[in-house]
């Protein structure tokens, strides 16, 4: 029994990467860049959740804000590639890794500042039941989360595999001006698909929230979600979220199983190995450049 | 002996089969051209004698050496240099640099000397530079010197790229396509070049390129692909006029046409 | 403007490429030698900062600038200098045998660690990177027996030749240490830049196919590169580690790291000089930031207030001068020697498109 509890709760907090993991897969397959203030979006997306919801600021309805939330994030997202992203358009992935590593601690300290430094909780209806099945405590945020992460991820693939839009974003990725001329408007789908990540990422951060308190360093469980992100291969979304569950569930198992002190470097030592014997993810296949 | 060899070499990527049981020898002192439309295998060959790929099957020897033993940065230690189709310059470096890495097969000093720029160091950056200087005056590069390669016009990076590959002083050089996009007054100067690094030089050259003139201008010998498959060997001439070749360019229809037209030759 | 009417070949090997300008490098170094006599201890403490970041930063400027691998990792080497460093003078060998090792040592083991994280490429290693420096936070704490742990470790008594080196009995010791050090540092750089090796790797930053056609061996190179740039890095934080006294498992944390990385970046990528520039923003910032609130009459310390500002002084940075205060001053100086005559378009950039090696 006490296995199948650290499975659930690794799970849950696997889906909660998984979601992180699947917003540096999106921007990463659209636009080449990978995002390290992904994590920092999530956080920044809890916190307005929370800035909505809780008592002492705005005290809206939690169901009648996830939709405001979602659209306050994406269209911050949006707006942060007018501002600053379409700015660094082709340039290189090393440039635009340093550019989101300095926009996180941006992000950070703005959130610092409007919303303090302290451990707070989301009043969230999902933070209150619990459920038993099976000798199991489950919560409701843990089911919630799960679902959420499972029905996501596959409309998430779907619309990369389906639509136009879906195709545009990966066209433009592998080359831009080739992209161009067959009249997509790199630009704009650029901006589409930082909002949709910052989407992802306020989805991510209510769940999160959800489970547990909050305060601004949330943020850094973006560096697990790297972890994830890389086990399942960049360029795969079922890959990214592969990727978060396991991490997820080696996270408990570690920290029940190993001394006190090796339990949270497992997933580090995962990703190393992931990046030495299998560089590109264990889902996914590269080939080298052509000259 | 030839210089160098290629046996039956096969190379497939996935399901396609990119070059097709192919067999070529390059002489010492030659000009050898590969012909053919594009995807016919030809820059392949090029990457499979830098040993960027690895035939499934055949050898491929320069001077009595195999070379498939060997890794792709060892291969310029025998005096193999070449240029890229679509120019692989060091963008950020200035004309000299580039010319200079060219020279690092010929490095002879250890880590400390060249930390401490003791020992060796100087003389042989002396006489780096100097190899290089030499490089320059042939190919007309000197108002270039410094400047960097990421404001360079086409044209001039092209010859760079030339420059870059004679500065290693190989036995053999590859060029990959060395005219195309050029206009026709650089593409002229390119013609003496080749003729003049075969003559003065003494290298040896192996190239890729779709310029008919250009080629039946400087080589010595040709060798026409199509789909992987040798389709004719011979001089400039006989390749031209070779039916399979005509074909291959052409498409069947052409070929008695042009056959009639010319009495074979075009 | 000067022209250089160049005669031998020397004069493009040699360190300065005329005499005005290696007049400016010594007259600037002699000051840097009567500077404890100019300004006071506070002061001078705060250069000695600023020169142990650059030398921290010419490690990663190395790796990152030269070779063009990004590393997010380097909290953990200069960790690793700094706990060999001070085991090695515990064990008993003297300060300057224990610093000339522990950099030693340092390259030997970074080029080791290297070795399987050469394959990846870009954004890979930068993560890799990443997940090094913050299992060397924990690696810290479970070698708790050699390197304290929590708990940390203490600044042994630091002597050359007899000669003791106080950061509170006598600063200006201090200072012509780190300065000595630094200004060998730059001046290895400077040759490795001028050398085979150096060009290689800026071959490899640039094109790692045509690299190995011109008889470059990547892997190799680039562990060296690796190598060099942890040695360093490791002196740079040994020095932090003895200048600040004391040091445990959180002084080298990640954001050390993520913190040289943009240091450098705003300095300039690729530039000795950025590694300098970047160390004086860095250090001075801080200082800069508590007067700025001091002005507006508040004794506000809002936490993340130095790290936010600094990623905004950065974002700005990529965004209108990627090549960082260096770069900028270039073109000023351009601008000044062409005067009047400089045009507004002699610096703009070309217009670039991403296309990637990847194929799926």
């Amino acid at each position: 029994m006490e296995f199948l509890q650290l499975l659930v709760s690794g799970l849950a907090n696997g889906c909660v990467y998984g979601l992180v993991a699947l917003g540096f897969v999106l921007i990463y397959k659209a636009t080449e860049a990978v995002n390290f203030a992904q994590g920092d979006f999530m956080m920044l997306g809890a916190f307005v959740m929370l800035g909505l919801v809780n008592p002492q600021y705005m005290g809206i309805n939690f169901w009648l804000a996830v939709p405001l939330a979602l659209l306050i994030m994406g269209a911050l997202g949006y707006l942060l590639d007018i501002t600053v992203l379409r700015h660094m358009f082709g340039q290189s992935q090393t440039a635009i890794v340093i550019l989101t590593i300095a926009l996180g601690f941006v992000i950070r300290f703005i959130a610092g500042v409007i919303w303090g430094h302290e451990p707070v909780n989301l009043h969230s209806p999902l933070a209150l039941g619990d459920m038993r099945a099976f000798g199991v405590v489950l919560s409701l945020a843990d089911i919630a989360v799960i679902v959420v992460t499972v029905i996501l991820t596959m409309l998430l693939w779907q619309f990369f595999q389906r639509t136009k839009l879906g195709l545009a974003m990966q066209a433009s990725s592998q080359n831009q001006m080739a992209a161009y001329y067959m009249g997509i408007p790199v630009k704009r789908v650029q901006g589409a698909i930082w909002a949709l990540a910052a989407i992802v990422a306020c989805v991510a951060g209510i769940l999160y929230a959800s489970k547990g308190s909050l305060d601004i360093s949330a943020g850094f469980i973006g560096i697990k979600a790297f972890a994830a992100a890389v086990i399942g291969g960049f360029g795969s979304l079922p890959g990214a979220l592969m990727g978060g569950l396991i991490v997820g569930v080696i996270e408990p198992f570690a920290s029940r199983y190993l001394p006190p002190g090796y339990s949270q470097i497992a997933p580090y030592v995962l990703l190393i190995l992931v990046l030495i014997f299998r560089p590109h993810g264990l889902f996914a296949q590269v080939r080298t450049k052509k000259v | 002996m030839s210089l160098l060899e290629l046996k039956n070499v096969t190379l497939k990527f996935g399901g396609v089969t990119a070059v097709n049981e192919l067999s070529l020898s390059v002489e010492e002192g030659q000009v050898f051209a590969l012909v053919g439309p594009n995807g016919a295998g030809k820059s392949t060959v090029f990457n499979m004698i830098s040993r960027f790929y690895t035939p499934v099957t055949g050898s491929i020897v320069f001077d009595g050496r195999d070379l498939l033993t060997l890794k792709p940065h060892e291969v310029p230690q025998l005096g193999i240099a070449r240029t890229f189709q679509n120019i692989e310059l060091f963008d950020r470096a200035t004309v000299l640099q580039n010319l200079l890495v060219g020279r690092h097969r010929l490095r002879k000093t250890t880590l400390v000397e060249e930390m401490f720029f003791v020992g060796r160091a100087r003389a042989q950056e002396r006489a780096h530079r100097h190899a290089v200087e030499e490089v320059i005056d042939f190919l007309d590069l000197q108002p270039y010197r410094n400047q960097m390669i990421a404001g360079l016009p086409y044209g001039v990076r092209k010859v760079v790229e030339l420059a870059r590959a004679l500065s290693t002083r190989p036995r053999l050089l590859l060029l990959d396509e060395p005219a195309s996009g050029l206009s026709v007054e650089e593409t002229q100067d390119m013609r003496w070049w080749i003729d003049d690094i075969r003559r003065q030089m003494g290298i040896t050259v192996l190239m890729v390129e779709h310029d008919m003139g250009l080629v039946s201008n400087v080589c010595d010998r040709v060798l026409a692909l199509d789909g992987g498959r040798k389709l004719a060997e011979g001089t400039p001439a006989e390749v031209q006029s070779h039916p399979a070749v005509i074909e291959a360019y052409l498409g069947t229809a052409a070929v008695s046409k042009t056959a009639n037209a010319t009495g074979g030759r075009v | 403007m000067r022209f250089h009417f160049k005669t031998t070949y020397d004069q493009d090997i040699r360190l300065f490429p005329d005499w005005w300008t290696f007049g400016l490098y010594a007259a600037l170094l002699a000051v840097m030698l009567i500077l404890p006599w100019l300004i006071d201890g506070f002061f001078l403490g705060e250069v000695t900062n600023v020169l142990i970041w650059a030398v921290a930063g010419l490690g990663l400027m190395l790796l990152t600038g030269q070779t063009g691998q990004v590393s997010l990792g380097h909290s953990a080497f200069m960790a690793l200098g700094c706990y060999l460093c001070v085991i090695l003078m515990e064990a008993g060998v003297p300060f300057v045998a224990a610093f000339v090792l522990c950099g030693i040592l340092t390259g030997v083991l970074g080029a080791i660690i290297a070795l399987p994280a050469l394959r990846l490429h870009g954004v890979y290693l930068a993560i890799a990177t990443l997940a090094l420096a913050i299992l060397a936070d924990d690696l810290i704490v479970i070698l708790t027996p050699w390197t304290g742990g929590v708990a940390g470790k203490f600044t042994p008594e630091m002597t050359i030749l007899g000669f003791e080196i106080n950061r509170w009995a006598n600063p200006a010791s201090w200072y012509y240490l780190v300065l000595i050090v630094a200004v060998l540092v730059a001046l290895i750089y400077r040759n490795l830049l001028r050398s085979p090796l150096g060009r290689a790797f800026a071959a490899i930053r640039d094109s790692e196919i045509s690299a190995q056609a011109m008889g470059v061996d990547v892997a190799h190179t680039k562990a060296v590169a690796f190598g060099l740039s942890c040695a360093f890095t490791g002196l740079g934080g040994a020095l932090m580690g003895l200048y600040a006294g004391a040091f445990n498992n959180e002084t080298f944390n990640f954001l050390l790291a993520i913190q040289l990385l943009m240091m450098i970046v705003i300095g300039g990528l690729g530039f000795i000089h950025g590694a300098f520039l970047g160390a004086i923003v860095i250090a001075f910032l801080p200082q800069a930031l508590s007067i700025l609130s001091d002005q507006f009459g508040r004794a506000m310390s809002i936490p993340g207030l130095e790290m936010g500002v600094f990623g905004m002084i950065l974002i700005a940075f990529i965004i209108l001068e990627p090549m960082g205060l260096y770069g900028r001053w270039m073109k000023i100086r351009i601008w000044l020697e062409l005067f009047p005559f400089a045009r507004r378009d002699m610096f703009r950039r070309q217009k670039s498109y991403l296309k990637t090696e990847r194929l799926r």
